[in-house]
């Protein structure tokens, strides 16, 4: 085998003279050593959650490639042709160029179905990847500077794969399809002013035209993928720029970056991890049905199917559209549709913005300017955490009140008072969370510090001699009390009137005072980890304790009984977690 | 302590560890950074014997995968597609095979490739130091220097006039850029508010075109309608509409038949006279964003849309009564022609479908 590229023998085997000879020609015009030997060896650290973002990447891989597929079948016409391929069903039925390439997509091309199955089922992970990609970003703080554009990035592509998911939805021009498109269209009519402009500018006339399938199809398969790949070629550079962040640990710093290289470890498993998205699509396109147009038939204004659901990533603002009151109003001889333009094109774009501004916003709370390569703990940002749950649970009602007729007929409810539930949900529901969320975080901190200070539960139950029980706390190891103190302290600046004590008026003391007042809300509530001199004392106290011999009294501290009582003796074997015995250096403590 | 520190090749900032301490320990809060772990050696380092199992485990991973790289050949050419999607539980034979071969010869090749990674590559960790993203300042001061000459040197700043009617120059390229797209659709002009109803049209069944007598319809019935004219051809025997036309047509011209009890109607002013013996017509298409509309409770004389549930009560002027949509379905006025069918008495009165901002 003298081709193969085997490290010992490599000065001397010919295949390899060749690779070389190859590798310096293109060195020899493009250079490509100097920014490859940085590369090659590239660390990247390891967390289950970095997978999500290569979840989403792999997916959108997996659309180029079926999509291309799709494309040498599929014809944007809607030229109207009568359907004689082997579907049975259909035989004879009249329908546009679009719908009957899609049924000979399905039927009558091996493997069509498959990559048509592949594809949507690609697409809904695609967009499921990036939303969950984007929560994981937010909830760890991995959008503080230097990353914010990389959120920037990150949102807008959100944005434009819900619109690239869309109109390809509305490409098989089946009746599922153009009832989407003729709902696309009322929410252009809503808009004021130049609505019906747009409207007639899109469909090249009224609606549907024969233009808006082959213009959907540009928009599908090159503009917006063309955008999709230079932002996510953006997003990438960039990743790479900034070096991928870390949780803190042990030898994990805020100046450091500790993992395996690009090549081998990454590339493989990375690239493994292609091989597995698109793997896990195949056999999804194999086994489980998705969008089976035929069963739809080809588009008919005239005609509807109940119970029609858009994909599930649209299912939000048609849930604000099913649940806002029908305000509409008629003024100087114009119509403005508030039931529509508002839950519709204003909801969106403001959800959208203020998704695109949330770093920018917490770092005016904040006021921190420094970059931040150490991911934090959803517990311990407990107002960003709650921030969150809310979105989400705004996000989630919404979603569920585009249920609203399935959930009246499975659960024999009331379609009205399901409506009205949600539209005071809609509010109450992200503030509730809000609440909630908070208080959890701010237990969960509050538990950390416990664990800091008094060390783990050992499940040992203590019985002293008057009959009382108490469990044995032991420290936890150095490890992870660092670990658990890796994160910054909150410093809340005095209020901004103490600040300028130099009696000048001072002109942004309005704008500062409300910053002020927010980042109080903020973080008030927070709980620090301990200082040095509070664990030095806790410490300090627990071996006290244990140092007191069991006079058969109990210890009382201001905290309480403590059930520490002496541990001497040899090493447990077991049986010895009785308070009496010295287990300081027993497995047990060791794991910890 | 040992601390085997080394270089990575080409990437000076990276070193790999295999020991405690490489980074220097910073002075904690509270707890000083204990440094990274030891490397502790996985069974396929230290025991060839496991070493050999992960290889062969892999190998056989990727060689399984070739398997069903061919069983996806063969599938392709064994399997019918499409005359019946049916078999196999309703998925296709031909569809289950290539999509669960497939599925598997990519998903061994990742496994493998991951496994390989976690097995047999080396697992030390490395260390790569950190940069603020920023660049130096002296980098940045010889950034805005060379800005600064080429800006100089250009004259842009001292020479007004080129900038200025270089500016007005590219802003008017935007004047072709926006005109050019002019035809992409005519403009509005009223098209929304007309359909091809007119007086005397019949109203005629939607699937086979029948013209409707009032006895044909029972009361509770609903009945979905179409114009006459979409089942009429022209005089050369070609339909007068067809294809994108039709749809086009149809889109505003779709229209519901009921027959209530003539007692239980209460018609708004005016339109005392726009049913035949309790016979009402309104259009098909939801005022909210444009889903035909279908079900029918006879009962309560409710109209509901099955897109966001907007419900119309058509006994009484096709009333919204519950939902997003704000206005009434519009009504079509309906008479008796000199043969006893259903015919219009005019177009609608008002546009049907969407709400929009010039329909007043
Ligand atoms: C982020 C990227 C993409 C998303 C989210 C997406 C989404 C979709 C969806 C949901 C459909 C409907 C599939 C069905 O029939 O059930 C579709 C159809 C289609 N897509 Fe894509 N797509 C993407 C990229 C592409 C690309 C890059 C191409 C081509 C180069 C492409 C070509 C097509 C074609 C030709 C169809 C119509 C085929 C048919 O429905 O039978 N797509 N797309
Ligand atoms: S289209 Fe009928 S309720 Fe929305």
């Amino acid at each position: 085998m003298s081709t193969t590229t085997n490290g010992r023998t490599a000065a001397k085997a010919p295949g390899n003279d060749k690779l070389a000879e190859a590798a310096t020609w293109l060195d020899d015009r493009v250079g490509l050593a100097t920014l490859a030997k940085k590369q090659i060896r590239k660390v990247f650290p390891d967390h289950w959650s970095f997978m999500l973002g290569e979840i989403a990447l792999w997916s959108f891989v997996v659309l180029l490639l079926t999509g291309t597929f799709l494309t040498l079948w599929f014809k944007p016409s809607m030229t109207e042709v009568t359907y004689n391929g082997s579907y049975d069903l259909l035989r004879g039925v009249k329908m546009s160029e679009a719908y009957e390439s899609a049924l000979h997509l399905s039927f009558d091309v091996r493997g069509g179905l498959l990559m048509r199955q592949i594809h949507h089922w690609a697409a809904n992970l695609f967009i499921a990847a990036m939303l969950v990609h984007l929560m994981r970003i937010f909830l760890t703080g991995a959008f503080r500077k230097p990353r914010e554009l990389n959120w920037v990035i990150g949102s807008l592509l959100l944005l434009l794969g819900t619109l690239e998911g869309f109109t390809g939805y509305s490409l098989p021009d089946d009746l599922l399809s153009g009832t989407g498109i003729r709902a696309a269209d009322g929410f252009m009519l809503a808009v004021p002013v130049v609505g019906t402009y747009v409207s007639f500018f899109l469909f090249g006339g009224q609606f549907p035209g024969d233009d808006i399938i082959p213009r959907l199809f540009t928009a599908h398969i090159l503009l917006l993928p063309g955008i999709l790949l230079a932002l996510i070629g953006a997003h990438m550079l960039l990743l790479v720029f900034h070096k991928h962040t870390q949780w803190p640990g042990p030898g994990r710093t805020n100046d450091n970056v500790v993992g395996y290289p690009l090549l081998p470890v990454y590339t493989a498993k990375a690239g493994g991890f292609f091989f597995i998205v698109f793997g896990a699509t195949a056999l999804m396109g194999g086994l489980f049905t998705i969008n089976p147009v035929w069963k739809f038939g080809p588009y008919d204004p005239s005609q509807v199917t109940a119970g029609s659901q858009p994909d599930w990533y649209m299912g939000w603002p048609d849930g604000a559209l099913r649940i806002m009151p029908n305000w509409e109003t008629h003024l100087w001889g114009f119509t403005l549709s508030w039931n529509v333009f508002l839950p519709i094109i204003v909801l969106p774009g403001v959800v959208f913005t203020a998704v695109l501004l949330l770093p920018f916003l917490e770092a005016w709370i904040t006021g921190d300017k420094r970059e931040h390569h150490l991911l934090q703990r959803p517990r311990n940002a407990p107002s960003r955490t709650a921030l969150l749950v809310a979105l989400m649970t705004f996000y989630g009602i919404l979603w569920e009140a585009s249920g609203n007729d399935l959930i009246a007929t499975h659960f024999h409810l009331n379609l009205n008072y399901i409506t009205y539930f949600n539209r005071i949900m809609v509010f109450v529901g992200p503030v509730l969370a809000f609440i909630i969320t908070r208080r959890w975080c701010i237990s969960l901190q509050r538990a950390d510090r416990d664990r800091l200070l008094h060390g783990y539960e050992s499940g040992i139950i203590m019985r002293s001699p008057e009959g009382a029980y108490a469990e044995k706390h032991l420290p936890i190891s150095v490890d992870e009390a660092y670990t658990l103190t890796a994160r910054d302290r909150v410093e809340l600046p005095p209020p901004p009137g103490e600040v300028d004590s130099n009696g000048v008026a001072n002109r942004k003391a309005r704008g500062e005072g409300l910053r002020w007042r927010v980042r109080n809300f903020w973080f008030s509530h927070d709980i620090e980890k301990p200082t040095r001199t509070e664990l030095e004392e806790a410490h300090h106290h627990a071996e006290h304790e244990l140092s007191v011999r069991d006079d058969g009294h109990q210890h009382l501290t201001e905290s309480g009984y403590t059930g520490d009582y002496e541990l001497d003796g040899t090493p447990a074997d077991g049986h010895q977690f009785d308070g009496r015995h010295d287990i300081s250096g027993d497995e047990l403590r060791k794991g910890h | 302590m040992t601390t085997h520190q080394e270089p990575e090749p080409g990437n000076d900032e990276a070193v790999a560890t295999t020991a405690h301490g490489t980074t220097p320990a910073v002075v904690g809060d509270p707890i000083a950074d204990p440094g990274l772990p030891p490397h502790e050696p996985r069974p396929t380092d230290v025991d060839p014997h496991a070493e050999r199992r992960a290889e062969r485990q892999v190998a056989t991973l990727f060689g399984l995968s070739t398997l069903f790289a061919i069983l996806f050949v063969v599938s392709y050419f064994v399997f019918d597609v499409g005359k019946n999607p049916t078999v196999i539980a309703g998925y296709g034979a031909s569809n289950v095979a290539l999509g669960v071969t497939l599925g598997l010869a990519l998903l061994l090749i990742g496994i493998g490739a991951i496994q390989w990674a976690r097995k047999l590559m080396s697992d030390v960790e490395i260390v790569e130091m950190r940069h603020p993203a920023s660049s130096s300042e002296q980098d940045r001061a010889d950034a805005v220097a060379a800005l600064d000459q080429g800006i100089s040197d250009s004259g842009i700043a001292r020479r007004p006039l080129l900038r200025n009617s270089l500016i007005g120059a590219l802003a008017a390229l935007g004047l072709p850029a926006v005109v050019a797209l002019r035809d992409l659709g005519p403009l509005p002009r009223g098209d929304l508010a007309v359909t091809v109803w007119k007086k005397g049209m019949r109203l005629v069944n939607d699937v086979a075109g029948t013209p409707i007598k009032p006895s044909d319809v029972e009361i509770g019935q609903l009945i979905n309608g179409e114009p006459a004219v979409f089942f009429e051809d022209k005089p050369n025997g070609e339909p007068k509409f067809e294809g994108t036309r039709l749809n086009d047509a149809k889109t505003k011209a779709a229209i519901i038949i009921v027959r209530m009890k003539p007692e239980d109607i209460t018609p708004p002013k005016g339109r005392e006279n726009w049913g035949v013996e309790g016979i009402l017509c309104y259009s098909k298409i939801c005022t909210h964003v444009g889903c035909p509309i279908s079900l029918w409770e006879q009962q309560t004389h409710h109209l509901l849309c099955p897109c966001h549930q907007s419900t119309f009560d058509l006994a009484d002027g096709g009333k919204v009564i519950f939902g997003p949509a704000a206005r009434s379905l519009p009504q079509l006025p309906i008479m008796v022609d000199s043969e006893g069918y259903l015919v219009a008495q005019s177009d609608f009165t008002e546009p049907v479908g969407p709400s929009y901002w010039e329909r007043g």
